[in-house]
């Protein structure tokens, strides 16, 4: 249904934009639902738990000692702004996992944050070099208004999935709403096919 | 660790809607009333907000969410919009649509930032953050228990607050940064301002920019507030 009147921005036509997306450029919007934890790196620490064979818990420390890696590319958030060509660092989800050891059986994560945000992943999402918990944003330490010390990153789908204050993976033999999942917003959330809400 | 978030679970979600333009107006300067017909809607929380997508005739799509104003009660979805500059949504709200026109809708959306009607609540907005604490109030008063919901409003000035008529009164607050209002001098919102209002609170909504939620939020948990009964909605750019 075309909208009268309705002309819009003039098209990037970048490739890099997703459906129904736009390029915010250097703004980084922030809109998260909870109050922002001010959480110093020596009190946070990542655990992998539920259907794995040695449920593990890194501090800081710990965690920044296992090989580092960096994603370069785009994020998408759901309420329509992506953000191109950014940088992130620190730890593949990968080599978590590979110190966990996923069960047989294991086919979803349920990430939770420190403030009790949580968000649910099908576990091929978090595998195979596709998710991150990162700790730097453009070579910088990244703020806590943006998730920092520490957030997960999952750049392929819609940026709530990418839990701010992250210290929580659990891995399910199912799929378990998180936060916004209950609240309308799509289980899976990829912005190429634009799955915003339920049912899309 | 803190405990989960828990949102309010029963609030509705609704799909896809075509809703018809019923009346337009001016709030204040920057802002556009838009109040639609939408057949078959599902009623919606006091909090929650639509989508509204709009779709230029080569197929491009453009869809923003915006926070509902009126009352469950009331029989038109009523939108409060700030126009923003660059904003292709919020611009064609504000010069293009007419009364007659059809918009594609989506909603009610959120069942986080939604008040379930029961919990004495203070909601503290900033500017067009005011819009779904307004529909929190309007829903309070027609309950007839306005004493539900304590409204703080902050802006720089009277012309910057949308419902500024309707945020005065019962156990509410207009807080204005650059004028003197009857009952507080021109200020920023403080931490003194809030005391008297968070006693026997149980939900804190706090809606408006992301450097006014931050801000707010600091201060209801310096004051005590327990960090999960605070729910927060920023909008707008980083700064």
């Amino acid at each position: 249904m075309a909208t009268r009147g309705f002309i819009g921005r003039k098209r990037s036509g970048d490739p890099r934009l997703p459906p129904g997306q736009y390029d915010a450029g250097d703004d980084w919007p922030v809109l998260t639902a909870e109050v922002t934890p001010n959480l110093r790196p020596e009190q946070w620490s990542m655990s992998v738990d539920g259907l794995v064979e040695t449920p593990t818990t890194w501090s800081w420390e710990e965690a920044h000692a296992l090989p580092q890696s960096e994603f370069h590319g785009d994020i998408h958030c759901v309420t329509t702004w992506s953000k191109l060509g950014v940088t992130f660092g620190g730890v593949s989800v990968d080599e978590l996992l590979t110190v966990a050891g996923p069960r047989p059986g294991a086919t979803h994560v349920l990430a939770t944050s420190t403030t009790g945000y949580t968000t649910n992943l099908p576990l091929a999402d978090v595998t195979g070099g596709k998710a991150w918990v990162v700790w730097t944003f453009g070579g910088q330490p990244l703020s806590s208004g943006h998730g920092g010390p520490v957030r997960l990153l999952v750049p392929h789908l819609y940026f709530w999935k990418s839990a701010k204050w992250v210290t929580r993976l659990t891995l399910l033999d199912h799929d378990q709403r998180g936060f916004w999942e209950v609240n309308g917003y799509h289980d899976r959330g990829d912005p190429w096919l634009e799955q915003r809400y339920t049912g899309d | 660790m803190s405990e989960l978030l828990r949102s309010t679970t029963d609030a509705p979600t609704g799909g896809w809607r075509t809703a018809t333009v019923r009346k337009v107006a001016r709030r204040t300067e920057r802002t556009v009333v838009v109040r639609l017909d939408i057949a078959d809607r599902v009623p919606h929380m006091p909090g929650q907000h639509y989508v509204v997508r709009l779709t230029a005739d080569d197929g491009y799509t453009a869809s923003r969410s915006y926070s509902v104003a009126s009352s469950p009660s009331d029989p038109l979805v009523e939108l409060c919009v700030e126009r923003l500059e660059d904003g292709e949504v919020s611009s064609y709200l504000a010069d293009v649509v007419e009364v007659g026109d059809e918009l594609e809708v989506r909603g009610p959306i959120g069942g986080w930032f939604a008040w379930d009607g029961v919990a004495p609540t203070l909601a503290i907005g900033g500017g067009t953050g005011v819009v779904p604490l307004i529909s929190m109030l309007r829903h309070a008063r027609e309950l007839e228990h306005p004493d539900l919901v304590c409204l703080v409003a902050a802006a720089r000035t009277a012309a910057d607050l949308p419902y500024s008529d309707e945020a005065m009164g019962d156990c509410n607050l207009v807080a204005l940064s650059r004028e003197d209002t009857p009952s507080r001098p021109a200020g920023r919102l403080t931490s003194a301002d809030l005391a008297p209002h968070v006693a026997g609170r149980e939900l804190f909504f706090v809606c408006g920019s992301a450097l006014f939620a931050e801000a707010v939020s600091r201060l209801l948990v310096e004051l005590g507030v327990t960090t999960t009964a605070i729910r927060v909605e920023r909008f707008g750019p980083t700064s």
